[in-house]
């Protein structure tokens, strides 16, 4: 069963600082070889007799057949585990889970992709750009984030894509604004046929808004919410779920992880992450002390 | 599978001491992308409730040192998709089951476990009591002999005949063991201990409580020591009451304490998030710790702590071959 996800002791090949962030890459020939454009990896941080019990959550930017097979993550390192994994050296191991997670759905047919990146969760829409070029799909990138150093794949967008625009919050590079301000501009010229979109959850609003204005589809990887609320990546914690409206109207709190971390955009309450919507399936009427308890 | 390791709680015979813990194991579909179900003891299935529930909205978890705060508000789909989706194909995957029930009120545990009733298949019911009672102010079950003892009375009545009843209580309570004999009184067949501990944590930098519930129960080793105490105070108040002891299980080591305390099986909780894979780990780490100190059966381990220093199992003679079954 070859699309079923693996545990293995990946070896960290090199550990390298891009910009603002690391780039970490692991020989894990299983995983790389299962891989789908939007899947994820979840790492235990800390080593073997950690005291640190969740596990974190990343995408991958590129997989390579290198060495047997190898997948790059990109992470900021914001808090002490992702600092630890910052500090591991060549030939270190790290115990990793993967492929998770659904992947991005792809068109049967060469149509016009709008890719859109934002941060550190910019780094897993190149993946997909790989697929999409060897289907022969033309593809544009919108990136952003809040300065020069904070954009992840700038160059490479610009080397691979039909078209790259970058913004910055500051201005240091590309047009002074946010991603949201060129989306129209940007889908009206380009004439996309489809938005992809992973990075932080505002992002995510703004491409499922711009995408729904144009009457795209549009498909995003909540990966930032799942690395925020996550902490087993595999669906058995129940602790990264948000809020979905399937085709019945009903909304269902769904997990981040196993029921994503692509979804439609369309389906997902952007305004309502990080509550459980009054009219949810099985919301609580009243949130009241007495409700839970500890579990 | 060797025979070493065969357990008993109640009734029920299992192949293997090792479950998962309640909340822990998903729908059991996550884990079987891992491993074959049908190598744990058995599985514990998230408390089941009458009604779907959303749970409470995120961050419902936060890290702490070897442990996990969580304050997930109970969420499932309800005893009715629960029976039509989850527990039929639990039931196809060749591993027993032990239902997790949990309720608001006695009335609506005795209610569930009247649906259960005739549901074949089910090896097992495990009563959460752990839950707020909304027709006394909230107040938790568990934390009451007395209601604690309703609750199993009700399920006991309701539930089929020969299906052993386990409760699983609260650990931080004045004293467990009064809590233990009001519920094996009430016709528990055996107990599950523990379950989380209340605790909290404060995020330094918004200076505000990390979990939107602000408290959340305590899971993973940290409270280890905890629960193998409360199993060691149950079992020699308790000693033919079968245990099943959970909190921190992490190792066949962490397992062997437990036994060794006085629980007959182990429920693995947290370490699931961490490792899917650390059902099957820590059964064979356990079976080589049992063989490394060559002890026969994991029944001759079982409350071993309890006996005086120098007591000595009943062995392996090293040239005698180990027996194998399958
Ligand atoms: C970029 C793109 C390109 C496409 N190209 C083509 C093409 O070339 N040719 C073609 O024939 N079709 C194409 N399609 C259509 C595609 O095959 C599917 O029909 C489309 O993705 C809709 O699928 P679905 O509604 O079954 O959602 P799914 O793919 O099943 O779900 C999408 C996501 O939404 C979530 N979700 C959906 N419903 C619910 C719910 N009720 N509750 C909780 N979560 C839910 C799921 O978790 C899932 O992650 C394309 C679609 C996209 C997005
Ligand atoms: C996320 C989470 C959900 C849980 N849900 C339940 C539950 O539904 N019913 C229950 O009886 N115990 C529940 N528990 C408690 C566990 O079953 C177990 O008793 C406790 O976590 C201690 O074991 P551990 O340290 O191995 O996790 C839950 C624990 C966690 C961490
Ligand atoms: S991270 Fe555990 S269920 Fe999603």
């Amino acid at each position: 069963m070859s699309d079923t996800p693996v545990q293995t002791s990946a070896t960290v090949l090199t550990v390298r600082q891009v910009q603002d962030y690391h780039a970490m890459t692991l020989v894990a020939p299983a995983v790389a070889e299962r891989f789908r454009p939007g899947q994820f990896l979840a790492l235990a941080i800390g080593g073997e007799h950690t005291s640190r019990l969740a596990r974190r959550c990343f995408g991958v930017h590129e997989v390579k057949s290198d060495y047997g097979g190898t997948v790059e993550i990109v992470f900021a390192d914001t808090e002490p585990g992702t600092a630890w994994l910052a500090g591991r050296r060549s030939r270190d191991q790290v115990d990793l889970l993967g492929p998770l997670g659904r992947p991005f759905r792809l068109p049967r047919d060469p149509v016009t992709c709008l890719l859109v990146g934002g941060g550190p969760g910019g780094a897993a829409v190149f993946a997909l750009a790989d697929t999409l070029l060897r289907r022969g799909c033309q593809i544009h990138f919108v990136l952003g984030g809040p300065h020069a150093k904070a954009v992840f794949g700038s160059r490479m967008a610009q080397r691979i894509g039909d078209s790259a625009t970058v913004t910055t919050e500051d201005g240091s590079m590309g047009e002074r604004g946010t991603v949201r301000d060129v989306l129209p501009r940007v889908l009206r010229e380009t004439g996309a046929d489809v938005v992809y979109g992973c990075g932080p959850t505002g992002l995510l609003r703004a491409v499922t808004q711009a995408a729904g204005e144009f009457g795209l589809p549009s498909q995003v990887s909540v990966e930032e919410f799942l690395q925020r609320t996550g902490a087993c990546g595999t669906g058995v914690c129940m602790t990264c779920m948000l809020p979905v409206h399937g085709d019945d109207g009903v909304t269902r709190m769904v997990r981040a992880c196993a029921d994503g971390p692509v979804l439609r955009g369309d389906r997902v309450r952007w305004g309502d992450l990080g509550t459980i919507p009054f009219d949810a399936l099985g919301a609580p009427r009243v949130l009241s002390v007495s409700e839970g308890g500890s579990q | 599978m060797s025979d070493r390791v065969r357990t008993t709680l109640g009734a029920l015979e299992l192949p293997n001491p090792v479950l998962t813990a309640s909340g822990c194991g998903g729908t059991g579909r996550e884990l079987a992308q891992f491993f074959d179900l049908s190598r744990l003891g058995a599985f514990v299935t998230t408390s089941v409730m009458a009604q779907a529930r959303a749970g409470r909205p995120t961050p419902r978890v936060t890290e702490t040192p070897s442990g996990l705060l969580t304050a997930m508000g109970l969420p499932g789909p309800g005893i009715e998709t629960f029976l039509e989706r989850d527990l039929p194909w639990l039931i196809e995957q060749d591993v027993r089951v032990i239902v997790s029930l949990a309720g608001n009120s006695v009335e609506e545990y005795g209610d569930l476990a009247l649906r259960l009733r005739h549901v074949p298949g089910v090896a097992g019911i495990e009563v959460n009591v752990a839950c707020p009672n909304v027709e006394d102010r909230g107040r938790m079950f568990a934390r009451h002999p007395s209601a604690a003892a309703a609750v199993v009375r009700a399920v006991r009545a309701h539930a089929r005949p020969g299906v052993p009843v386990l409760a699983k209580l609260a650990p931080d309570v004045t004293d467990i063991v009064t809590i233990a004999l009001a519920c094996v009184d009430a016709g528990a067949d055996g107990l599950t201990l523990i379950n989380t501990l209340e605790g909290m944590a404060i995020d330094p930098g918004t200076l505000r409580p990390g979990l939107t519930g602000v408290s959340g129960g305590l899971s993973g080793p940290a409270i280890r020591p905890v629960a193998v105490h409360c199993v060691y105070q149950v079992h020699a108040a308790l000693p033919s009451t079968p245990i099943v002891g959970v909190g921190g299980v992490a190792s066949g080591l962490d397992a062997l304490e437990f036994i060794l305390a006085g629980a007959s099986a182990v429920a693995v909780g947290t370490a699931l998030f961490h490792d899917p894979n650390a059902g099957p780990r820590v059964l064979r780490e356990l079976e080589e710790a049992l063989a490394a100190r060559r002890i026969a059966r994991l029944a001759d381990a079982v409350g071993l702590a309890h006996k005086p220093a120098g007591y000595v199992p009943p062995q392996v003679r090293p040239q005698e071959p180990e027996k194998e079954t399958l």
